[in-house]
This record gives C-alpha cells, sequence and structure tokens, in this order.
C-alpha cells in the first residue's frame, strides 16, 4: 500500500460504478418491461391448431352486379383502386362463369382458399409464405424478397405483387412495395376474437348472406354443420390442396 | 502432340480493348440505372403484372444461367471424359460458364421486389422451395468451377483435375435440373406441370452453352490475332448439331405429350397455332431460327469448313433458344388458368379466363442486356489477366 493520499476517492470510484449501472437499467429496463407486457398481450399467443379457419360461398346467394365483398375487403386492408387494374392488388373478386354445355350462369367471389397443403409455401425460397397453425395462410412481409414464385405457383390467381410505394395504409394490413400478398382470412379480427370477416359482414349486411365464415375443426360450428347437411365442392378439388373455403351450388 | 502453352489474351490495338470494354461498361451502366428506376418506382413501370408475374428480365436471366451450365461442357468433356482435342478449352469453358452466371444472377437479382433482401435469401431456406435450393446451387457453381479452374491451370494442384471435373459436372447437371424444376413443379399451370421441363433444361443448356462458347472462341481468336484449326472447331460443330437436334426431340416429346392429354389441349392449341406472338415465337424464332437454320448450316456440305457457317449457326442457336424460353415463361404464363373446368369465364374482376397481355419495356430489356455485358466483361478482363487461351489452336500434327 502507498501513501493515502495516492489512492483514488472511493467516493469516486462508486459514483462511476453506481453511473454505469444506473445507465445500464436505464438502457435495458424499457426492453425487458416492453418484453414483459408485450407477453401478456393475448395477441402474441401462437394461433391454435384446435381451430382450422373457413369460408363456404353459396354461389345461388351471390347476387349478379354486387361488389360489397370486393369493396369492404379493400377499405378494410387499405387496397386504394391506382386505375391500374393489371397491377391494382386484388385480395377478392367476383367472376361469372357459363357452363359451356348447359349455358346455366353461376357467380361467386374467389379469393386465398387458404389450403391444408399450399403451394405457394411449398415454393416460397425463404418461409415467407407460411400456413398457421389455425389454417390461415399468410405472407410475413418481413421475409418476402417479393420473387413473385408463388404467385406463379398459386393455382386460384389469389396472390398480388405490391407494384408501387404505398401511403395511408391500413393498420389492419401493413404492406410494402415489392412484397407479394392475399386475402389474410381477416386475421386481424380473428386475433382479436371478431369472428367475422369483413366480405361476410358486407354480404350480410346487402341482405346477401353468401359467405360463412367458421371453424372447420369445431363440429358444432355452423359451417361445419352446413358443410356437413350440404353438397359443397372445392376450387381444383383434382389437385388434393384441401382449401379452406368451399363453395355450394357452383 | 506438341506441349499447349496458354498466354494472356492481349488484342493488337489497346484502343479496341479499352473502347470494347468501355462500351460493356455503359451497358452494364444503363441497365443498373434502369434496375435503380425500376426499383424505386416499383414494377408498375414495367410491362410486368399480376398476370404476367415473370417478364423479360427473367427470360434473360433464365436464358444465361441456362447457358452458363452448358459452356462448361467442353471442360467437362476434356477432363471427365478425356476429349484430348477438347482439354485446352477447358480453362476458357470455365471462365465462361462463371460470367454467364454471374450476369444471369444480376439480372435475376435485380428484378426481384426486394433486392435489398438477398441476405434473407442466403440465410432463410425452405427446402422444399426449388428456388431455394438453386441459391445452394448457384453460388456453389462458382465454387466448384473455381476450384476447377485452379486445377485447371495451377500444375501443383493438376491431380485434382479429374475429381474435381467430376465433381463440376455432376453439380452442372443438378443446377440445369433445378432450373428446369422450376416450371416442371408447378400443377397451377398447364404449361408446366410436366417433369419433363428438367431433362429438357439440361439438353437447352448444352446447346445454349456451346453456342455461346463457339461464338466467343472464334471473337477471342480474331480478337488476339491467333490461330484455331479447322479440326477443333469441326468438332465443336457437330457436337452443336447433335445438341440441336436433342433440344429439337425434346421439344417434340413435350408437345406431343400435351397434345394426347385433352386437359392441355388448350395451351397446345395456344403456343401452337393461335396464340399470337407466342406462336410466331415458337415458330419462327424457336424451330426455324433456332433449329432448322442452324441444323442446315452445320450439316449442309456447302458449309463444310465455312467459319462464318459455323458463327451463323451458333448465332441462330442463341436467337432462337432466346425465344424458346420466352415462349416457355412467358407465353406459359399468358395462357389463363383454368379455374373451373367446364366453364366459361363471362366476367372476372381480375383478368380470369382471358389471354394476358405483356409488352416488355426498356428498362426491362436494358436490365438484361446488361447482364450479357458483365458476362462478357468477365469474360474479356478474366482472358487478360489470366493465362486462359491456348497460344495457339492450330490443328496438331499439322
Amino acid at each position: 500500500m502507498s501513501k493515502k493520499g495516492d489512492q483514488p476517492s472511493m467516493e469516486r470510484r462508486q459514483f462511476i460504478g453506481g453511473t454505469i449501472a444506473v445507465a445500464g437499467a436505464v438502457t435495458i429496463a424499457p426492453g425487458v418491461i416492453l418484453h414483459a407486457v408485450a407477453d401478456t398481450d393475448q395477441r402474441t399467443e401462437g394461433a391454435s391448431s384446435e381451430h382450422r379457419w373457413g369460408m363456404v360461398i353459396d354461389a345461388n346467394k351471390c347476387a349478379d352486379g354486387c361488389t360489397a365483398c370486393v369493396d369492404a375487403c379493400n377499405s378494410e386492408h387499405g387496397l386504394t383502386d391506382l386505375g391500374r387494374p393489371e397491377t391494382d392488388a386484388a385480395w377478392i373478386r367476383t367472376v361469372k362463369l357459363k357452363d359451356k354445355q348447359t349455358g346455366n350462369i353461376s357467380r361467386l367471389p374467389v379469393m386465398c382458399q387458404h389450403c391444408e397443403h399450399p403451394p405457394c409455401v411449398d415454393v416460397c425460397p425463404t418461409n415467407a409464405s407460411f400456413k398457421r397453425a389455425d389454417g390461415v395462410v399468410l405472407v410475413d412481409r418481413h421475409r418476402c424478397i417479393g420473387c413473385r414464385y408463388c404467385m406463379m405457383a398459386c393455382p386460384y390467381k389469389a396472390r398480388s405483387f405490391i407494384h408501387e410505394a404505398l401511403s395511408d395504409q391500413s393498420v389492419n394490413a401493413p404492406r410494402g412495395k415489392g412484397c407479394v400478398e392475399s386475402c389474410t382470412l381477416c386475421v386481424h379480427r380473428i386475433d382479436e376474437g371478431v369472428m367475422q370477416t369483413a366480405c361476410q359482414e358486407a354480404c350480410d349486411k346487402d341482405g346477401h348472406a353468401a359467405i360463412l365464415f367458421g371453424d372447420l375443426k369445431d363440429p358444432n360450428s355452423e359451417i361445419s354443420q352446413v358443410l356437413k347437411k350440404y353438397n359443397s365442392v372445392q376450387i381444383r378439388g383434382d389437385l388434393e390442396l384441401n382449401t379452406g373455403v368451399r363453395y355450394r351450388n357452383l | 502432340m506438341s506441349k499447349m502453352y496458354y498466354r494472356e489474351l492481349y488484342c493488337g490495338s489497346p484502343i479496341r480493348f479499352w473502347s470494347g470494354l468501355a462500351l460493356l461498361g455503359a451497358f452494364i451502366a444503363i441497365g443498373l440505372g434502369s434496375a435503380y428506376y425500376m426499383e424505386h418506382n416499383g414494377h408498375w413501370v414495367t410491362g410486368m403484372s399480376n398476370q404476367i408475374v415473370w417478364g423479360l428480365p427473367h427470360v434473360f436471366a433464365i436464358f444465361l444461367i441456362v447457358a452458363a451450365s452448358g459452356a462448361l461442357n467442353v471442360a467437362s468433356i476434356g477432363s471427365v471424359f478425356g476429349g484430348p482435342l477438347y482439354k485446352p478449352l477447358g480453362r476458357y469453358s470455365g471462365l465462361l460458364a462463371i460470367g454467364l452466371l454471374a450476369g444471369g444472377l444480376m439480372v435475376l437479382v435485380l428484378d426481384l421486389g426486394r433486392p435489398d433482401r438477398l441476405i434473407v435469401a442466403m440465410t432463410e431456406y425452405n427446402f422444399k422451395s426449388i428456388f431455394a435450393w438453386n441459391v445452394i446451387l448457384y453460388s456453389g457453381f462458382f465454387a466448384i468451377v473455381g476450384v476447377y479452374l485452379w486445377t485447371m491451370m495451377d500444375r501443383s494442384v493438376s491431380k485434382f483435375n479429374r475429381p474435381v471435373g467430376f465433381a463440376a459436372f455432376f453439380w452442372r447437371i443438378a443446377l440445369t435440373t433445378g432450373t428446369g424444376s422450376i416450371f416442371g413443379f408447378l400443377v397451377a399451370r398447364e404449361a408446366y406441370d410436366a417433369a419433363i421441363m428438367a431433362p429438357m433444361f439440361v439438353i437447352m443448356s448444352f446447346s445454349y452453352g456451346l453456342a455461346f462458347f463457339i461464338i466467343t472462341l472464334i471473337a477471342a481468336y480474331i480478337w488476339g490475332d491467333r490461330e484455331i484449326g479447322d479440326l477443333r472447331l469441326t468438332r465443336l460443330k457437330n457436337l452443336l448439331g447433335v445438341f440441336v437436334g436433342a433440344v429439337l426431340y425434346f421439344t417434340l416429346a413435350y408437345n406431343i405429350t400435351n397434345l394426347y392429354i385433352t386437359q392441355h389441349h388448350g395451351i397446345e392449341r395456344f403456343i401452337l397455332l393461335d396464340g399470337g406472338i407466342y406462336t410466331q415465337m415458337f415458330w419462327i424464332g424457336q424451330i426455324l431460327i433456332g433449329s432448322v437454320l442452324p441444323l442446315f448450316l452445320i450439316y449442309s456440305p456447302a458449309f463444310e469448313k465455312s467459319r462464318w457457317a459455323i458463327a451463323a449457326a451458333s448465332i441462330a442457336v442463341l436467337i432462337g433458344g432466346f425465344f424458346q424460353i420466352y415462349v416457355i415463361v412467358i407465353g406459359g404464363q399468358a395462357y389463363p388458368m383454368n379455374l373451373f373446368p367446364g366453364k366459361e369465364v363471362v366476367e372476372s374482376g381480375f383478368f380470369d379466363g382471358v389471354v394476358a397481355s405483356y409488352t416488355p419495356t426498356f428498362p426491362e430489356a436494358a436490365l438484361g442486356v446488361a447482364g450479357i455485358a458483365v458476362a462478357l466483361t468477365m469474360v474479356a478482363v478474366g482472358a487478360r489477366v489470366f493465362k486462359v487461351f491456348p497460344e495457339t489452336l492450330e490443328d496438331p500434327n499439322s
């Protein structure tokens, strides 16, 4: 030990040590607290495989000239009409068909069919296209590199590529230039516990009630009852993708 | 056979060399500017849409990537199959393969919606996706061909030449199988759900790659005032003829299979009869210019040793190959998907049941041309700084 006067002041050491401790705590704490808060938020709980969300659409009830479902979807997800139909996003569209043999006319809305075995998920190189445990097929916008292979693979032409920079987006659906997107089955509503998609709501409101959303795994749900009672088909059922969206009277 | 000496390729006139490089640089600059323009504004400024999702840049990219794999042919024949006449050309074969692949990949990456996320593609793999496999196959190709070139150019490691040559050969077969499989496994589209796409792409790569090789080899030897003997060129020419015939055979098999399947009659009618521009590209571009004309130039006794005919045949193969890929990529998308068999689409909010229109724009073409320019620049610089070309390729014992 040398002379007492050469020793650095212990107070100064304590001060420096204390400052570092406080600075450290101030830096880390918000993250820890936010994490703790986030953990208690039910929306970060994973989707449950006890459900499989789907829809049944009655083509007989789809009214000629009506675009209520399309308009509702566009406003719910902030899809704007830029006047360029070939590049504008379309998550849902109406199609009018005529049977080549019989001349029978039918009309139906088409959107992502939320397949059990989605070809878009198979081909996505970065796992950006994925299927949640509850059967909803989505695109992770942070992982999508915009290769558009999923659009080549989708048998339903259900996906759109964002061809331009966007502004004034809806909080329901964050979107971004250069990524691919499609119908989310209103997953933001599902996660909030609202058991009705925007398209069904609009269709019901207009009095057509052609769209019915529900849990395909719950045998007591209305959708399961309807599907059990009435005949229904899948679009391109030959591909055996086991779609979550089914059609009646097609 | 006398000993083979390799020497850097010097152009007789420095002005010609540097102005050539400057021209290639200008094409690359215009292409990169175009890529920035498309990325900055978004893809709506291109001809691509939600119907034609892969446009002209993909045609260029696939064309170059397929040709890259085929350009390695000559090296493979030399070291794997023991063809002494081909062995001296192995170094250039490897260099050209690397250049073409780099050019093709540049175009492919710069046409992504989010090219800035390339790192995601390099770190996140879905092994059920052919694309993810291709990321590995393409980057592995650079590494393997790099090592292959090393074993060809450095005598101290030349004992590994054969095993590395084998590895490169199998890797490139895998690479083109992977590229062809992009189209082979798409059940959704009638033009694409055929496993024959994979072997067809392999044979297409043989043909385009060799055509690229021949035309650039002739150009390089004129450029550097060196000699090539007729024997080697005739061998290369005859090989090209076999490959062109093989592509034609695969095309026939693909179309005849589709013609048998009732479900595919629509797409066949579209490509072969009433698809407008795509029908013209198929018959005039792929069949007439890309197959009949080169076969005539290659096998007609009138042009037996004509270098002009060999060069013209190679260029015709490349033009025809470009049209072939255009018809596969764009034509296959333009034909509407049949979501409702037996039904006719009367109205649709998203272009169901109608042939999609696509008009390529200048920036797309400029980006594609830049890919070719990148390939040629790498070849020109590589041949200048490395001992790639033999001093002379005169016929042995002549």
